[in-house]
């Protein structure tokens, strides 16, 4: 494995800076790797945590916040975003996706390649990154695909993408559906060295009527819910039996593998199998499948559409454990923009896919560890463990640290979308949803990334 | 009722409204002029995305017997097939303000999304696999005028239930009105826990049907041998189809249209005693009459027009000139 670098060396607006002093007084610190837990004054100077003192001794100069009842993560890290650029940039762009992440409380996402065109050069790889470091609000790291094209037929050339900045490779919306193919890319991270994120997907599986009627591909989880509604289903095996082809072939070319998006119990089995008997393999579930079921598309409502989809309660429980447990290592996103006109179509033509930076701390706060499900330690661990995976070193709130933080208002409450959207579209599963716990503010080495409206204000 | 969007929306209440309604109507069928005032001066708009021809000739002439305008689109040679969204298209058809849009779709959940994006009344004539709740409504009748009721009766319906809207509502229905469904047909083409979804019990062979009350079969498509759902139709009708030996002469066979002849039913018995197959196209017309009775007035007659006009919301007919 390459040896790992700090999320801030990616490219970003802010880049090179450090930010004035800031104190957020009396706060809860909670960072489980690092062993933190209490209540201090956190003392943030030169783009590090410079301390944590006792509560109520630290003091300006620089700003100073009153943060009693407040909570101190460290700054959660998305190694799956859609930023739609190049080619969409009606649905986001690097600058508002950026800010979308600033709001849900990152500190750098991992933006995927199947663009229109797809992310399969260097030359595709310098020019995001350039408008990554004159617009992106939080550093942001781009992927290169895996195949050429997209097509699923030859491999980009992944030396020459590596060299130019990419940090990792991946066809996300599509599998690798040639096991030739796949065998191939892995032999060659032993050159490239970066990892290789996975969309496991099985079309002849997931597509019921095959090569004939590709367009009646399934759009829902293969369930009761598909079976009353008329449905064509994706059953959760078109997804691990996948997952259990990649673990073999990782296994057998000692490569590693990073999964995307588990939405299935049989996938939670097929990943815990391969990290029993040692294949290197990380994986990341979203706030969606933590949360949802595929009982909300008994609406027939577009927002419920992504791929993989809103699977049973059973799946969503066994995720649940999982991300407990560490099967699943952490939180991702799949922040995944559209534009109305591809949302506001019946349910079978609808694009698949939701945003969700700008609510998924909130959503699983709300959702998961408020009720008791998941402890508040764990999901912030799973926050910002997705930088592992590709040799970013996790944000840490030990002094001497770079200084990337998020302040939460555990108490807070909202409701998702009320305020409309950071991102330039609104295809959230979770809008009009009453949220209880919000971001308030967003450090990243250091420099205020965001702050959030009314507090904003109370603090002026 | 404010719209006809799925069987799954209704109570039996409902459908036995509209069942009376429909028995009302049947008079109207045999006299002379078929013809009421009940719908003067409205407009319906009959949207067609999928080539159909019983369901939309049912539907446009059964609000002409109402005396609506109709308006008739067809997605070929419409603006639908230059790319207009249903929306858009909705929005467009909207500016006549009609009283309701009937719409036939390949999509689940198209009537739904009309009904949102319209102050029209809607029917779902058909939205993708989903649902087709006049085909059920009008099953229900056909059967009701039989055997008087379906409490306790048994009722198979054969063929390829996964791809079949008409399943999906007829279970619904006939279960709603106390019948016992079995669904059946080859292990590819039964939904996956369609059990539980839908309250029928699952047979993948013929055995059995010497006990059902009636047969409901449905149509077998050529393109399931290509998509590998079945290895032939050959075989397909070696095992499933229904033909007059298979039927005792107490059991009353149906077909949603249209039949494949020789395939999921042997011409004798579409042509037989047992066949309910006319009678369902007949009980369609005035079934499709209540829906549009029961959407427009609230199965009532409205407060401004009790007052102004009497015979307007009175099935009786048009009077011949003298």
């Amino acid at each position: 494995m390459s040896p790992t670098r700090s999320i801030s060396s990616l490219d970003w607006r802010g880049a090179g800076g450090a930010g004035g002093k800031l104190v957020l007084r009396r706060a809860f610190v909670l960072d489980p790797r690092a062993g933190i837990e209490g209540t201090y004054d956190v003392v943030i100077a030169g783009g590090e945590i410079a301390a944590l003192a006792d509560p109520g001794s630290a003091d300006g100069p620089g700003e100073v916040i009153e943060a009693e009842g407040k909570q101190v993560f460290p700054a959660f890290f998305d190694p799956h975003v859609h930023l739609r650029v190049p080619g969409d940039e009606d649905e986001e762009d690097v600058e508002t996706g950026t800010r979308a992440a600033a709001a849900g409380g990152y500190c750098g996402v991992l933006a995927m390649a199947n663009t229109t065109p797809p992310v399969d050069t260097a030359a595709d790889i310098l020019a995001l990154r350039e408008r990554a470091s004159d617009e992106a609000s939080v550093p942001a790291g781009f992927l290169g695909t895996v195949t050429r094209g997209l097509e699923g037929g030859e491999l980009t050339e992944m030396a020459d993408l590596r060299d130019a900045g990419a940090v990792g490779f991946s066809d996300d919306g599509l599998p690798i559906a040639n096991s030739r193919l796949m065998r191939r890319a892995l032999q060659y991270q032993h050159l490239v060295g970066a990892n290789i994120a996975l969309h496991e997907e099985d079309h002849d599986l997931s597509r019921p009527a095959g090569a004939h009627a590709p367009h009646l591909g399934g759009v829902m989880h293969e369930g009761v819910v598909s079976a009353a509604l008329g449905l064509a289903g994706v059953p959760s095996v078109a997804e691990s039996t996948m997952i259990a082809r990649d673990a073999a072939l990782a296994a057998y070319e000692d490569a590693r593998i990073h999964v995307q998006h588990l939405s299935a119990r049989e996938s939670v089995d097929a990943v815990a199998a391969a990290k029993e008997a040692g294949v290197r393999i990380t994986c990341e579930a979203t706030p969606h499948h933590l949360v949802l079921t595929d009982e909300e598309v008994r609406s027939l409502d577009s927002r419920f559409k992504m791929n993989p989809p809103l699977r049973s309660e059973d799946d969503r429980q066994a995720l649940i454990e999982a991300l407990r447990s560490g099967v699943i290592d952490c939180v991702a996103t799949d922040h995944a923009p559209h534009a109305a006109e591809e949302k506001e179509v019946p349910f079978e033509e609808a694009a698949m896919g939701v945003t969700g930076l700008e609510t998924a701390f909130a959503v699983l706060h709300s959702e998961l560890v408020l009720p008791g499900v998941l402890d508040l330690g764990v999901l912030v661990e799973r926050m910002s463990a997705g930088a592992a995976p590709f040799e970013f070193e996790q944000p840490s709130l030990s002094p001497g640290s770079e200084a990337s933080v998020v302040l939460f208002d555990p108490d807070a409450e909202w409701e998702a979308g009320a305020d409309g959207w950071e991102s330039r579209s609104d295809n959230s599963c979770f809008a009009g949803r009453r949220l209880r716990g919000r971001v308030l503010m967003t450090v990243v080495a250091g420099q205020v990334v965001y702050r959030q409206r009314s507090f904003a204000m109370g603090v002026a | 009722m404010r719209h006809l969007l799925a069987i799954g929306d209704l109570e039996r209440g409902d459908i036995e409204r509209i069942m009376e309604r429909a028995e009302g109507f049947a008079e109207v069928g045999r006299r002379d002029i078929k013809k009421v005032p009940t719908l003067r001066g409205r407009t319906i708009v009959n949207l067609f995305y999928e080539s159909s021809t019983r369901t939309s000739s049912s539907f446009e002439l059964a609000a002409k017997r109402l005396s609506a305008d109709v308006v008739s689109v067809k997605s070929t040679g419409s603006s639908v097939d230059k790319g207009e969204s249903l929306k858009d298209t909705i929005a467009t058809l909207g500016a006549y303000g009609p009283e309701a849009i009937v719409i036939r779709s390949p999509h689940a959940g198209a009537a739904d999304l009309v009904a949102r994006w319209s102050d029209a009344a809607v029917v779902n004539a058909g939205d993708g696999k989903h649902e087709h709740p006049s085909q059920a409504l009008l099953d229900v009748y056909t059967l009701l005028r039989r055997l008087g009721s379906l409490e306790g009766k048994r009722i198979w319906i054969v063929g390829d239930v996964l791809h079949s809207r008409v399943a999906r509502s007829n279970v619904l229905a006939f279960r709603m009105m106390g019948a016992e469904v079995t669904v059946c047909g080859p292990p590819t083409l039964i939904p996956r826990d369609v059990e539980a979804a839908l309250g029928c019990r699952v047979s993948f062979e013929l055995d059995g049907l010497e006990g059902a009350d009636v047969v409901y079969v449905l149509r077998m498509q050529r393109e399931r041998m290509r998509e590998s759902f079945v290895p032939s139709i050959r075989e397909y009708a070696a095992n499933y189809q229904i033909d007059s030996r298979r039927l005792s002469p107490r059991q009353l066979l149906m077909h949603p249209g249209p039949v494949n002849r020789g395939v999921e039913l042997s011409g004798e018995a579409l042509d037989g005693p047992n066949s309910l197959v006319t009678e369902q196209v007949e009980s369609g017309l005035v079934v499709r009459m209540a829906i549009l009775y029961e959407l427009l007035t609230g199965g009532r007659p409205r407060a401004d027009e009790r007052s102004g006009d009497p015979d307007v919301t009175d099935p009786t007919p048009i009077r011949e000139p003298a």
